[in-house]
């Protein structure tokens, strides 16, 4: 089973995504900032990261940027998903090394399609 | 829903439209018909088909018809039909054109605009290859209302969501507000026509690619064969006819035959293809292949 982190300070959100994610047959961990995300990812490294941007401690952006340095950091796939939707947001996201990028308000479907989209699950899953 | 509301609406659907629900679509029923019932002041499915079933109820009976065969769209949709293109079909074109350097393609429900220009995008991504290229996309669709949409080619973030990579976001729409328009370069790539497939459609003239992606299933089967046969006339003998996942000309006519290994991708049959064009379908292709060398 492949497995998602979800880092988003809202509690909410990390329990909707938590349900969307299982759907797609993740196994889900959660953190509700960068640090503790870190934490996470320096014990061990997910398939996948589904990041939010502001939060407190420490924001998605610079948790990347330490994930990404991390042995292996490299390999985990990296989709933002945050209210941030301008053209500058993205492309630092992008530039930074994220991999896919989800504006919110979002719901299965797009999780599902972006999800396809990097390869973390096959085409005909996300059509569902 | 009851299951014998479900049943009605599933027969009166088949009777109206072609539309063959299977027996396990209450949730499409719902999630389509019910905000149309809503802004009718109609209480729910039992009451939208008591309605339904009552006399006089012509203007209803259109836009559950409606409501229910608008097709969802949206960039780059089922994905497969897109690599093929970028893989299989274009990489013989290139070299099938190289004299005349020209690509006519049509897509035959262009719908709000997804398709079209995935394609385009496509097109775009193929760069160098295509240089100076006449590359022509023709986008029809029944709705006039669905071509004004896909000639405006703005989307909401939702719409940009399904199924578009964020790179091509990036590279190919602009940001206006909460919207997403995409860059006059591609617009400028399609042709919008309305037109109804039930009529005539030769004045379009003769294609290389036709994409008829996800209408036929709304047609019975006769009218079903009446179009693939009047589609044969109109693509070149080496063409390419792009359906639906669920779609198939097996069984239906044999003026199309189905490529091995590629889902959904089909060739004129030559012998079919000469027959209704006796002057063009052979001897075109040959001409430019000839010329390219």
């Amino acid at each position: 089973m492949k497995t998602c982190l979800v880092v988003d300070d809202s509690s909410v959100v990390r329990k909707i995504a938590r349900r969307i994610l299982e759907g797609l047959e993740f196994e889900v961990t959660e953190a509700e900032d960068g640090s503790k995300a870190l934490e996470v990812c320096q014990h061990k490294l997910p398939d996948a990261v589904l990041l939010d941007w502001n939060m407190p401690v420490m924001d998605g952006f610079e948790f990347m940027g330490h994930m990404r340095r991390l042995p292996g950091g490299d390999q985990p796939k990296v989709v933002f998903c945050t209210t941030e939707n301008n053209v500058a947001h993205i492309a630092q996201a992008l530039s930074g090394g994220a991999n896919e990028y989800i504006m919110k308000p979002f719901d299965k479907d797009i999780i599902a399609d972006k999800f396809a989209e990097v390869g973390l699950i096959p085409v005909g899953q996300a059509m569902v | 829903m009851t299951p014998t509301e479900y049943e009605y609406l599933r027969k009166f659907l088949r009777d109206h439209s072609g539309l063959d629900l299977s027996a396990d679509k209450q949730y499409l029923i719902e999630s389509r018909l019910l905000p149309l019932a809503r802004k009718a002041g109609i209480s729910g499915i039992g009451e939208l088909v008591q309605k339904l079933q009552g006399a006089g109820s012509g203007a209803l009976v259109t836009s559950v018809v409606e409501a229910m065969t608008t097709n969802e769209t949206f960039f780059f949709r089922d994905k497969v039909p897109f690599d093929h293109f970028r893989d299989t079909i274009m990489p013989e074109i290139i070299k099938a054109r190289a004299g005349r350097r020209s690509v006519r393609i049509w897509c035959a429900a262009g719908s709000t605009g997804q398709e079209p220009y995935s394609l385009a995008m496509s097109l775009k991504e193929m760069g160098a290859a295509l240089t100076g290229w006449r590359v022509e996309i023709i986008a029809t669709d029944l709705s006039q209302e669905v071509l004004e949409k896909a000639k405006a080619g703005i989307y909401s973030q939702f719409e940009v969501q399904r199924g578009l990579p964020i790179q091509m976001l990036m590279k190919y729409f602009k940001q206006t507000g909460e919207t997403w328009q995409i860059n006059p370069e591609l617009r400028a790539m399609i042709q919008h026509r309305q037109l109804n497939l039930l009529h005539d459609f030769a004045q379009l003239g003769t294609f290389d690619v036709i994409f008829c992606r996800n209408v036929l299933i709304y047609f019975d089967q006769d009218t079903k064969i009446n179009i693939f046969n009047r589609l044969a006339r109109q693509i070149e003998g080496d063409g390419f006819l792009v359906l639906g996942a669920a779609e198939t000309v097996v069984g239906l006519t044999d003026t199309f035959r189905p490529i091995p290994e590629r889902r959904g991708l089909y060739k004129p049959n030559d012998a079919r293809a000469a027959a209704a064009k006796p002057a063009l379908a052979g001897a075109a292709p040959r001409v430019a292949v000839m010329a390219g060398r």
